[in-house]
């Protein structure tokens, strides 16, 4: 049953691979290109493409999903299994961070927070497996931003509307342009850096291996034939830089757009005042 | 005619997307002082050094924001602007 789900678990990569594979045209050379349009669905307002980052994220969901099923089938409450261990300090340590960087209003985020950096580290990690990070696109990024905006806006919105419109224009009227200005830029700046830093981190990784592979014609063009042709620099030196520009960079990445997630809506929920009204609320029920 | 304004509009891409990178300075000095201030304070509290790093790390995040901004411009001056910028110029010759 556990390697079943395992199986499962890793099977969308290597469909993952075989899409790329077969239907992904190969390039030469340095070449950056975006996400690969497999199909254009026609729509009453214009087509929707359907890329390579879409359908890389819908393989990690697919991913994740049997993963946690693997991890968490038949729980026990004595002589638990290792996938019981682990499930559990996944669970545990999100708690803790949740409760540490929002309180215990904000509890019920740490299913949130959790599939953010699940899917959002998994994404970034799918380049170890020679495939198209769904996070270096932006499209991808920015809907999750645009989603973490409209969190932030209705928490910021429990207070009341008025709550709201008088938070704009702290610490004095004259700076509510900006504020509004430094509203909308919270989902652009977020989104930027996530797909800022991995996209970095693969064309940086581009531009190495295809460094490496002029020196070593360079340093080997005495030889005959076959050896001079023969890229020996390429050899696990790409590797070695690919493990902070891959997976460090894109598990910090996943940490940080989880913890600004955080920062974001609980530093504009306003506590004090919705409290006032709640208890307000209720004296009114009593009242009546 | 043609190949000379491609030519120039070629350049004017390169230099841009290199100017744009200049900006890389103000991260970099950012950060470096960021990662000094938490040395120094792990150096004098070492028991806060998974609060002080974390903190660190979400500091080093926000201020690299401005690098990554050039970044993205540097990268559409370098990939996409030149084809754009060819049409625009053979349409209007």
């Amino acid at each position: 049953m556990s390697i079943l789900l395992l199986v499962l678990a890793l099977l969308p990569i290597v469909a993952g691979v075989l899409i790329r594979v077969l239907y992904v045209p190969a390039t030469e050379g340095i070449t950056v290109t975006g996400a690969h349009i497999f199909f254009t669905i026609d729509l009453p307002l214009g087509g929707l493409p359907i890329t390579e980052s879409q359908v890389n994220s819908w393989l990690v969901i697919i991913s994740l999903f049997f993963f946690c099923l693997f991890l968490t089938y038949n729980l026990k409450t004595k002589n638990i299994s290792t996938r019981q261990v682990i499930a559990e300090w996944i669970v545990e340590s999100v708690d803790k961070l949740v409760k540490s960087n929002m309180g215990d209003f904000f509890m019920g985020f740490a299913p949130f927070i959790t599939a953010i950096l699940g899917i959002s580290a998994m994404s970034s990690l799918m380049t170890l497996f020679g495939l198209f990070p769904a996070t270096s696109d932006i499209n991808v990024v920015a809907g999750w931003a645009i989603l973490v905006f409209f969190l932030i806006t209705y928490y910021k919105l429990k207070a009341g509307p008025f709550v709201y419109l008088k938070s704009f224009t702290e610490p004095i009227a004259v700076f509510a342009p900006i504020n509004v200005a430094s509203e909308f830029a919270t989902p652009f700046s977020m989104s930027f850096r996530h797909y800022g830093n991995v996209l970095s981190g693969s064309i940086i990784s581009i531009l190495i291996a295809t460094g490496l592979g002029g020196l070593s014609k360079f340093v080997l063009q005495w030889l005959p034939e076959p050896f001079s042709s023969f890229e020996i620099f390429r050899i696990g030196i790409p590797a070695i830089f690919s493990i902070y520009f891959d997976i460090f960079s894109g598990c910090l990445q996943a940490f940080i757009f989880a913890m600004l997630t955080m920062l974001y809506v609980s530093g504009g929920f306003p506590a004090d005042e919705y409290f006032k009204r709640k208890a307000m609320k209720q004296a009114k029920k009593i009242n009546n | 005619m043609l190949e000379l304004a491609i030519g120039i509009m070629l350049g004017g891409c390169a230099l841009g997307a290199g100017i744009a990178m200049i900006a890389g300075f103000g991260p970099g000095i950012g950060e470096g002082r960021a990662v000094a201030a938490a040395c120094e304070a792990i150096g004098r509290q070492p028991e806060a050094q998974s609060a002080v790093t974390t903190t660190m790390l979400m500091g080093c995040a926000v201020a690299e924001t401005t690098g990554l901004y050039s970044f993205v411009i540097a990268i559409l001056l370098i990939f996409l602007a030149p084809g754009r910028f060819v049409e625009i110029l053979k349409n209007a010759l």
